[in-house]
């Protein structure tokens, strides 16, 4: 009972974080704010028994990418203006229409916490019951990660791999020279 | 309880489409991949949310304990959170190339600077 309370106080905050994001204008504390959104959804995951996931989101999604994010901003440099060239009416209409479909869509999904979900039933109960036995690690996740699905990490070592190249590509070790001189400072 | 089954599912379509708002409407780019973040982290929570098996405990091996949640659902997000940063940096990096060529990230100032586009 207290883990419901908890997990519904934590998608709350998360929906409020997510509603500040969009209205404040500073650059600077939107990249805050969405390190504080990482962390939060870091918390939730440790309700839902997810303590590997909520591991890497605090360290990657709230540290790395707020770093990123600060660093682009340190570049780029903060800009004041946040209008557009259409007004809010046609992209909230659009994510209204879209939102409205999508909860459609949640009437046919099996309730949170449904023992008897598809998703329990297929291979989750072999990893539960055999993983220990068969790959010797009391951590299912590092079984299935590294054993079961090994294919599947090493797919994501090559995007990582590949994610790096392009950002060494793009950033590079030379100095460009600048287009606008007189925008650069010396 | 049909009211509680269904929370999680519709807080996550809330910060789905808020992400979603957040890069169709502003023109700043690095609020849009902060808009894009916002988006793939309710997916992850979708995700989890569905993996989690009421009193249950986390898929790690332990005296006593007989039920587990889903670890399928862990490894698939453990994935998706570390190519998810993967892609936030190729993506910052193009917004500092971006403001390298001109000079500005501000989606509407770019297209009034190249006819191309």
């Amino acid at each position: 009972m207290i883990e419901t309370l908890i997990d519904i106080v934590l998608l709350t905050f998360l929906a409020v974080t997510a509603i500040v994001i969009v209205r404040i204008r500073s650059l600077f504390a939107v990249i805050m704010l969405a390190g504080i959104y990482s962390l939060a959804s870091a918390g939730l995951f440790v309700v839902l028994d997810a303590v590997d996931v909520a591991f890497t989101e605090a360290v990657v999604g709230a540290g790395i990418s707020t770093v990123l994010l600060l660093g682009t901003l340190a570049l780029t440099g903060e800009q004041r203006k946040t209008t557009s060239r259409h007004g809010p009416l046609i992209p909230l209409a659009v994510v209204t229409l879209t939102g409205a479909v999508l909860v459609w869509g949640t009437w046919d999904m099996p309730l949170f916490g449904d023992p008897g979900a598809p998703a329990h039933q297929h291979v989750a109960p072999r990893y539960i019951q055999d993983s220990p036995n068969e790959v010797g690690v009391p951590n299912m996740v590092t079984s299935v990660l590294a054993s079961y699905r090994g294919f599947d990490t090493l797919g994501e070592v090559t995007v990582i791999f590949t994610a790096g190249v392009g950002v060494l590509a793009l950033l590079g070790f030379r100095r460009r020279k600048p287009r606008h001189p007189e925008r650069e400072k010396p | 309880m049909e009211f509680l089954g269904h929370y999680n599912y519709w807080i996550v379509i809330f910060l789905m489409m808020t992400g979603f708002y957040v890069v169709i409407s502003h023109s700043n780019l690095v609020r849009k991949i902060i808009g894009l973040n916002i988006f793939q982290t309710s997916v992850f929570i979708l995700y989890i949310s569905m993996g989690k098996m009421p009193g249950g405990t986390a898929p790690i091996v332990a005296e006593g304990v007989t039920l587990y949640s889903n670890p399928l659902p862990h490894v698939l997000i453990l994935t998706a959170i570390v190519v998810g940063v993967a892609t936030t940096a190729l993506g910052l990096a193009l917004v500092v190339r971006i403001k390298e060529a001109y000079g500005t990230v501000e989606e509407d100032e770019i297209h009034a600077q190249d006819e191309s586009l």
